[in-house]
């Protein structure tokens, strides 16, 4: 599935828009998701899950091919933490 | 169950802010914007419990994973329990807001980290 697809069912079922404003809307969903979490912000959607930002510290690594050691720098990263619901629906 | 790390909390949008996020920003009436962001993830959702895999442009892709049964322990009382098979979604993040996200680090809070790495890619924990 795509964003494509995520208009067209918007388009289809949600009804009231044409093509490009479905498109248009879809669009500003993920801008405003992403807009959010560039600002360091959690989303939760209930029934789907949590998007939360996590600061990581700077740690010692290794490149896996060379087993050189490298110092892997501190920074932000994104995790999805899906909810309850959304696993159950998985597993049922 | 939240183990928050430090830093980046404190703010938190529901869905509820981000409906009203898109009727303010489309000038559309809150109930369509919130039919639109309910149909978006129960498409998403959909489309996960089908096995299929989502991919969303910038954003991020999100897959099935299966997991096999294993034994276990509870944590509170150290006793085996038997897992089930399980099937759980694995979001990857998408490089332009992983890029984003990171070098949201050095701008929201004006705090300068001086090791801020440049966003090239390659020189963090290789992701598939």
């Amino acid at each position: 599935m795509t964003k494509a697809d995520i208009i067209e069912n918007v388009y289809e079922k949600v009804g009231g828009f044409s093509k490009k404003e479905a498109a248009e809307i879809v669009e500003t969903v993920f801008d405003t998701l992403k807009e959010t979490l560039e600002k360091g912000e959690k989303i939760k959607i209930s029934g789907f899950g949590n998007f939360v930002v996590r600061d990581k510290n700077a740690r010692v690594g290794r490149n896996p091919q060379t087993g050189e050691e490298i110092t892997i720098s501190a920074r932000r990263v994104l995790t999805f933490k899906p909810s309850q619901v959304l696993k159950n629906v998985l597993n049922t | 169950m939240e183990r928050e790390k430090s830093g980046a909390e404190a703010h938190v949008m529901t869905k509820s802010d981000l409906i009203d996020r898109i009727a303010e920003k489309l000038k559309l009436p809150r109930g369509k914007a919130e039919e639109v962001v309910n149909m978006v993830f129960e498409s998403m959702e959909n489309s996960l419990k089908q096995g299929e895999r989502i991919e969303i442009r910038g954003f991020g892709s999100f897959e099935i994973r299966n997991y096999k049964a294993y034994e276990g322990r509870n944590p509170r009382t150290g006793n085996p329990v038997e897992v089930q098979p399980k099937r759980l979604p694995f979001f990857k993040v998408g490089k332009e807001l992983k890029e984003r996200v990171n070098n949201g680090r050095t701008t929201a809070d004006g705090a300068p980290a001086a090791d801020a790495p440049p966003s090239t890619p390659g020189n963090g924990p290789t992701t598939t």
